[in-house]
């Protein structure tokens, strides 16, 4: 691996991908919408990453930065105005996310190479069913467990994600928030997918919960899976993840290692570190101004109309160098 | 400013959400009301905001007893206090622009031509610009039109501001944006606040005091808020 985990957790046992090798590996990655009246919306732009099993990566941002529509890229979800560039592998061998056609997708990646954790999970259960008949259903349809043993394998997922059994058959509805997010991931884990996506697992979800809903994803990447986790929630993604990428105005404007991001030496983005700030927590105070319109963009880098440390040197667009993408980044070594 | 008292309010008498609570916000005051979701604080807020008739309690507003709730709600009481949820989608009218919003009111109490200056500068104060005034809300982000609802909200200038989970969906930066403006407006005005939300470490660095919602009764599941025998409330220090 590139990048070794913090020192604070096990090695990753590494076990579903050779070593060095990764899970998933994005380059290059571009989508655009073409809206009616010309309208060109740059969403996500030149994004690129690699994921390694046993490691999670959080993908922070304010709403409207590109990170669902990247989600969306690797799920093959996106709606049919978009315009996709670069690639998405599945390592060692796999399709690429990006072209692969969605009978490919269905059949051998979704939930079996690939798990999605989904962002309301009351939205992805089915309301008149029970979670058991939906855990067994996916059973039946993503492995090849015999019939007899439906039962005892959608058991199997539920313990995995800390479901109660002994609420199995309850219908979505009659479970809280919490159960209904523990629901939701034992169905993204019955394939044993050695990738997870999580897509805003903790909106809505009170703190004492984002912490335990955390905890328990965190689990499954200690169990050698990859997580890659988009999040506007700032705590959640220190709390679970080995690296951060920060992304604003459709790019990632720094990767870094967690610990070292969330404490010191800190984040080395003006807007990281402003975004940092803002939380309640710190300093508590916002970032002047508000995101830039994604059809809109300045020339060169699109935070310089909100960035304390602008200079003249940024309107060229600073590339993402060393995991940083400025023109003048804050200094590693902070008092 | 606002007293709620032995407040039992819900959608169904047989299990009200909200069971003999009383809960004080002195004049100038910011309390904080922190609970999970869906525990009943949001009906809360909207008793206090004369939205919701309880079963029973009493709630008073500026020392004077609620008049009526909903349409009953006598105007001065009603304008004396300014509300924002936590989903602006569903608190904005999609055939208007975030001008006739935030405008929306001044024409309801008949005082449109009057205020029309003053939603340019709350415009301006929460951050939008002429250009964004002039969208729908399906043109704007959830942050942006949280900013129009703040502005709304603030426009008759209430006495009292209540805030149901008004972060909630919203990103830091914008989070401490929006409490900024809403504690700059107290300052100036000495108006009292309500925030009511599930975040405790926001409400303690907002507020001057955090009372936690009583648990209440739930048959749903183990996660949920375990049922506590009192109902007093205990409060916290602010932090900063
Ligand atoms: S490149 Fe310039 S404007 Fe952009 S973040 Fe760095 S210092 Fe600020």
């Amino acid at each position: 691996m590139t990048e070794a985990p913090p020192t604070t957790r096990p090695a990753p046992p590494a076990r579903r991908s050779p070593e060095g090798e990764p899970l998933l590996s994005v380059a290059g990655l571009s989508v655009r919408f073409l809206m009616p009246g010309g309208r060109d919306v740059a969403a996500v732009e030149d994004v690129s990453f690699d994921l390694a099993a046993g490691e999670c990566l959080a993908l922070v941002g304010e709403s409207g930065c590109g990170k669902s529509v990247l989600a969306s890229a690797l799920l093959g979800l996106l709606p049919a105005n978009a315009m996709v560039r670069g690639g998405a592998r599945l390592a060692p061998e796999g399709p690429d996310l990006l072209t692969a056609d969605q009978a490919t997708l269905s059949r051998t990646v979704r939930g079996r190479r690939l798990g999605l954790i989904p962002q309301s999970p009351s939205a992805h259960l089915t309301p008149v069913r029970t979670v058991r008949s939906q855990l067994e259903e996916t059973v039946r349809e993503i492995t090849d467990v015999p019939r007899s043993k439906l039962r005892a394998a959608g058991e199997r997922a539920a313990e995995r994600a800390a479901f109660p059994l002994d609420h199995l058959d309850r219908h979505p509805h009659q479970l809280s928030g919490g159960l209904a997010q523990r629901a939701a991931t034992a169905l993204a884990l019955v394939g044993d997918a050695p990738l997870l996506i999580a897509d805003e697992p903790t909106t809505g979800l009170d703190r004492d919960l984002v912490d335990r809903t955390v905890d328990e994803l965190r689990r499954h990447v200690d169990d050698g899976r990859g997580l890659l986790v988009i999040t506007h929630d700032l705590a959640a993604a220190e709390r679970i993840a080995d690296r951060v990428a920060v992304m604003y105005a459709g790019r990632i404007v720094e990767l870094a290692r967690a610990d070292a991001f969330f404490g010191s030496p800190g984040p080395r983005h003006p807007y990281a570190a402003g975004l940092l700030d803002a939380l309640p927590e710190r300093a508590f105070t916002p970032i002047p101004g508000m995101p830039p319109e994604l059809d809109a963009l300045p020339a060169g880098c699109a935070f310089a109309p909100r960035c304390p440390a602008a200079t003249d040197a940024c309107g060229a667009l600073p590339a993402l160098a060393g995991g940083v993408a400025c023109h003048h980044p804050r200094e590693a070594a902070r008092a | 400013m606002l007293e709620l008292e032995r407040i039992t309010a819900g959608y169904d008498r047989r299990a009200p959400v909200v069971r003999e609570l009383s809960l004080a916000v002195a004049d100038g005051e910011a309390v904080g009301l922190l609970g999970p979701s869906g525990c009943g604080k949001s009906t809360l807020a909207r008793v206090a905001a004369l939205l919701h008739r309880p079963y029973a309690g009493t709630v008073r507003l500026a020392g004077r007893p609620a008049g009526g709730f909903r349409f009953r709600a006598p105007r001065e009481q009603r304008t004396a206090v300014g509300l924002v949820f936590q989903q602006p989608r569903l608190a904005a009218d999609p055939r208007m622009t975030l001008r006739q919003l935030i405008a929306a009111p001044a024409h309801a109490t008949g005082r449109g031509d009057e205020l029309a200056g003053r939603v340019d500068e709350w415009a301006a104060t929460v951050g939008l610009t002429t250009e964004l005034l002039t969208r729908h809300p399906h043109q704007v982000s959830d942050g942006q039109l949280q900013r129009a609802c703040v502005a709304r909200a603030l426009l008759l200038r209430p006495a009292l501001l209540i805030c149901d989970e008004m972060t909630a969906m919203l990103d830091a930066s914008t989070t401490a944006a929006l409490v900024a403006v809403v504690e700059e407006y107290r300052a100036a005005s000495g108006a009292a606040l309500l925030a009511v939300g599930h975040d405790r470490v926001l409400l303690r660095r907002w507020c001057d005091r955090v009372v936690d919602f009583p648990a209440v009764q739930s048959n749903r599941s183990e996660t949920a808020p375990t049922s506590s025998p009192s109902t007093s409330s205990t409060t916290e220090a602010k932090t900063s």
